[in-house]
């Protein structure tokens, strides 16, 4: 039975390793392929997020060979200390010994030493770093459960989705309306919280154009999981272009202005703002040009007339939950909306 | 001292009738019972809690699952975590202690035996207010049940604005009366230890888990504290117009999160500690050997303790601290890897040259000390501030924290279990049984644990009911849902095993791991005074000194 017992633990630990082993060669493979995962923190495309991956790969090789260290350790004295059947008697009993004591003090604080002063380097050269004066500053709002963006130098707000320009430091300044809510693109930088009463801010300059994805990491109520973050990344030409065309006051055509009615005398302009029209609300997302964005509900839903309509006869069929409530349109009413809404370029 | 006299059999009485038993077990004040009482209690809500996260697996098994809507799934882990902190590892944690620490000091009862039964009710009531919130948490606005603000519990979404009903008053009160209940103990416990000492026994002769219980239960008292004003104020807010946590009134939200976590993190190592105290005892008895460097061992934990009160802030990397505040928390985390990683090494130096028996206690403990050096390394890189950018908030940090609370401290739990089922019952459990239980949980837990650090890697936030298809998430959380059920065979067999155990098992004996504390000293189960003569003590191991009058330990501490 003491044999058996012994080599089952045996087994264990085999297959502990080999686990082990597999954990770390995930966490040490090469920065994942975007086609792999697109939230991968080891794909880094920013300063903030490749100073972070650096350090990040430091530590783990320190506590990876910690692990194997100790782990060879346990293992031997699991294997050749087991109780054979021969034994008999007690072993030698052996109490302590300070030099062993003192040697498994120092060489862990040496250890924490090292490591700590690697991590206040990276803490100082993120949080501390000097930014030029022009760099281009967006401020983020989270709401339950969608994403405000402003750019208070441009005059523009939108929602849901952040263009920035490649190649140049953008300085987010976080705000949040009602909860606890987090910043998190994982190939752009670590998270920040957006906290109701206290302002924060984080920074990114991102090196290659692309489709950054990500999504709130704060529990902030029922929708907490659809509340996704899409940051669209430019070329400063076709930045230029996307700010110019949200600068430009809409133009509704006479063939839908009945859903502009419609819409003007419901609850939505509670709400909902679109640029030059009677519609100033502000509680959800500014809707002046809606069919600029390719998701709708904070990227809950990709954003197509059906969508549209479905998303205003009943919010919760896609995102139960939503503070957006069903408005009880009739059919003509609803077909009336959608055309109006699809014309907000 | 004489074991023949101390063994002899206890004269058969007339069994009562089930009434007047059950009578008994409600109106107790031994020590023993109520330690019973306490994990008895901690097992049904260790199931209901465990029903709760396969609620949650099922439903992230695969993205865009609709097993349960978005509101249940966020009443499942803010129930899940409640529950199984408060009413699974803390009863567990004061079950243990208040069985023990008696026999093991030598001592007949704890030294408060009615705050000690006013504090387990207190518990006890303070579980049952936590689910009655499901019938009675929708008061009068018939919004929610159970609470749905997560087992931290942040401000503001516990306002009146975004949490209306009564189900987070519920939460509220019911860690409020618990938590009186978890003060009164540690006084307890303190007072039981400082004062009840048998003669001969120093503090320098307690076996380790007094002086880790000891470390436990001021660590209680420290950390608790603050949680409770937290819970007064909350309500405060939410019935007398406060505006502490209230954010549309000026209140921070942010002052919430340090209440909770000068609670929150001195609490993980209210339950690990004496997780440490049951593998400090464990696995000398199966190496044969005693603990190696108990100076040490005593001198790490008591360091644990000073400076777990001093790195709360690590889990508020994310809310914008100041590059000074964030480096002194980086500092203070890092520095209890030191004491740690000395416990570690003490208790391989233990099993270094012994003669290890790998009965069931010590097949769990070697199982511990394995995962706890993963938790306490994935401890370090969460330590690592700009590294926890990345990570805080994820399904690594779930992955790690359930590496602590289900790897370190449920696996000892489970050795204790098995270790002093035999003094709890006068029965032996079934090692077959016992052996099945843990291979079927080690590998349920590896398969769950180990893989959910990979999502977490690749972007995955907690808390979330669902989940986007293509984000590499999704072969991950199969084979962590898969895990479960390995988890939950095993909870089973082990649950099979205690009853079939309890009323069929073999005889155990008094001592039946020729072990060296004073418990083992006494009849199993042993009689309500514990011991006919107290015991005298001249070392750390009187076991062993009255097995060993030839080489006692006496001559070398």
């Amino acid at each position: 039975m003491t044999e058996k017992s012994g080599d089952n633990s045996r087994c264990g630990m085999l297959s502990a390793l080999l686990i082990a082993c597999g954990l770390a060669v995930t966490v040490f493979a090469e920065p994942a392929p975007p086609s792999w995962s697109p939230t991968s923190i080891f794909a880094p495309v920013s300063t903030p997020a490749q100073s972070i991956l650096d350090l990040s790969v430091f530590v783990l090789t320190v506590t990876g060979a910690i692990f194997v260290v100790v782990f060879s350790l346990l293992a031997y004295a699991v294997v050749k200390f087991r109780k054979r059947g021969a034994d008999s008697g007690e072993p030698a009993q052996v109490y302590g010994s300070t030099q062993v004591e003192l040697a498994w003090t120092v060489i862990p604080i040496l250890i924490v030493v090292i490591l700590f002063l690697a991590t206040a380097r990276v803490i100082a050269s993120i949080q501390n770093a000097v930014h030029p004066g022009n760099a281009m500053e967006v401020t983020v709002i989270g709401h339950q459960f969608w994403w405000e963006y402003r750019y208070p130098a441009l005059k523009v707000v939108t929602a849901n989705e952040l263009h920035i320009p490649v190649g140049e430091p953008i300085i987010l300044t976080l705000l949040s309306a009602d909860t606890d809510h987090s910043f998190w693109v994982p190939r752009l930088g670590g998270k920040t919280d957006l906290i109701p009463n206290h302002p924060n801010s984080m920074w990114m300059d991102p090196r290659e154009t692309g489709l950054y994805l990500g999504q709130c990491a704060q529990y902030c109520g029922t929708q907490h999981a659809k509340m996704l973050l899409r940051v669209i990344v430019q070329t400063r030409e076709e930045f230029d272009r996307w700010i110019q065309e949200q600068s430009r006051p809409t133009e509704v055509g006479d063939n839908v202005s009945e859903g502009q009615k419609i819409f003007e005398r419901t609850a939505c302009v509670n709400c909902h703002a679109v640029a030059g029209t009677a519609a100033k609300g502000r509680y959800g997302p500014d809707l002046t040009h809606l069919m600029s964005r390719t998701t709708i509900a904070s990227g809950a839903a990709p954003n197509t007339l059906e969508n549209l309509r479905r998303w205003m006869q009943d919010p919760s069929v896609i995102k139960p939950g939503s503070k957006m409530p069903a408005m009880g349109l009739s059919n003509p009413e609803l077909n009336a909306l959608t055309a109006y809404l699809g014309t907000l370029r | 001292m004489s074991t023949e006299s101390i063994a002899s059999p206890i004269p058969d009485v007339e069994p009562r009738p089930l009434v007047d038993q059950l009578h008994q077990w409600v109106t107790t004040v031994d020590h023993k019972r109520l330690g019973i009482l306490y994990i008895v209690y901690a097992l049904v809500f260790l199931v209901i809690g465990g029903l709760e996260a396969t609620i949650m697996r099922i439903q992230l098994m695969r993205p865009h699952n609709d097993f349960v809507s978005p509101e249940v799934f966020n009443r499942m882990f803010t129930m899940h975590g409640t529950t199984m902190i408060f009413f699974v590892a803390m009863p567990l944690v004061f079950g243990f202690g208040n069985y023990l620490i008696p026999l093991m000091i030598g001592a007949r009862d704890m030294a408060f035996p009615r705050l000690n039964a006013f504090s387990f009710w207190m518990t006890a009531f303070g579980g049952l207010l936590l689910y009655f919130s499901f019938l009675g948490g929708d008061g009068l606005y018939g919004a929610g049940n159970a609470p749905d603000v997560g087992w931290f519990a942040y401000a503001p979404l516990t306002s009146q604005t975004f949490s209306r009903g009564h189900s987070t008053d519920f939460w509220i009160l019911s860690l409020l009366v618990s938590g009186f209940g978890s003060v009164g103990t540690a006084i307890n416990i303190i007072a039981t230890i400082l004062c009840m000492r048998c003669p001969g026994m120093t503090l320098g002769r307690m076996p380790l888990l007094a002086w880790l219980n000891l470390t436990m239960a001021g660590l209680v008292i420290l950390a608790v504290s603050p949680l409770t004003a937290a819970q007064v104020m909350l309500l405060i807010d939410r019935y007398l117009g406060a505006h502490f946590f209230d954010t549309q009134a000026g209140g921070s939200a942010v002052i919430w999160m340090h209440f909770f976590w000068i609670f929150g993190h001195p609490e993980v190592y209210v339950l690990v500690i004496p997780a440490f105290a049951f593998a400090s005892e464990i696995i000398p008895v199966f190496s044969r050997k005693p603990i190696f460097g108990y100076p040490v061992m005593v001198a790490a934990t008591l360091c644990i303790g000073f400076i777990g009160m001093s790195v709360w802030a690590h889990h508020m990397f994310t809310v914008g601290m100041g590059a000074g505040a964030n480096t002194f928390f980086v500092l203070s985390t890092m520095a209890i890897a030191v004491p740690t990683g000395i416990k570690i090494f003490n208790w391989l130096a233990t099993m270094w040259g012994g003669q290890i028996h790998f009965k069931t206690p010590m097949l769990f403990c070697t199982g511990f000390l394995f995962q706890f050096l993963i938790a306490g390394l994935t401890g370090v890189m969460l330590s690592v501030a700009p590294f926890n950018w990345q990570l805080s908030g994820s399904y690594f940090v779930v992955a790690h924290f359930h590496y602590v609370i289900v790897g370190a401290i449920l696996f000892t739990t489970f050795g204790a279990f098995y270790y002093w089922f035999p003094k709890m019952s006068g029965r032996m459990y079934s090692e077959a049984l016992g052996k099945l239980h843990f291979w079927l949980f080690i590998i349920g837990f590896h398969l769950t644990f180990d893989f959910m650090h990979i999502p977490g890697i690749l972007g995955m936030p907690r808390r979330i009911y669902t989940y986007e298809p293509g984000r590499g998430w999704d072969l991950w959380n199969l084979i962590v849902t898969i895990g479960v059920f390995f988890q939950a065979a095993g909870v089973l067999v082990f649950a099979g095993n205690l009853v079939w155990s309890y009323l069929r098992g073999e005889f155990a004996g008094s001592d039946p791991w020729d072990a060296w504390t004073l418990e083992w000293s006494t009849t199993s189960p042993p009689p309500s005074y514990n011991f006919a003569v107290i015991p005298k003590v001249k070392s750390r191991r009187p076991l062993w000194d009255l097995k060993h009058p030839e080489d006692p330990d006496w001559h070398y501490e």
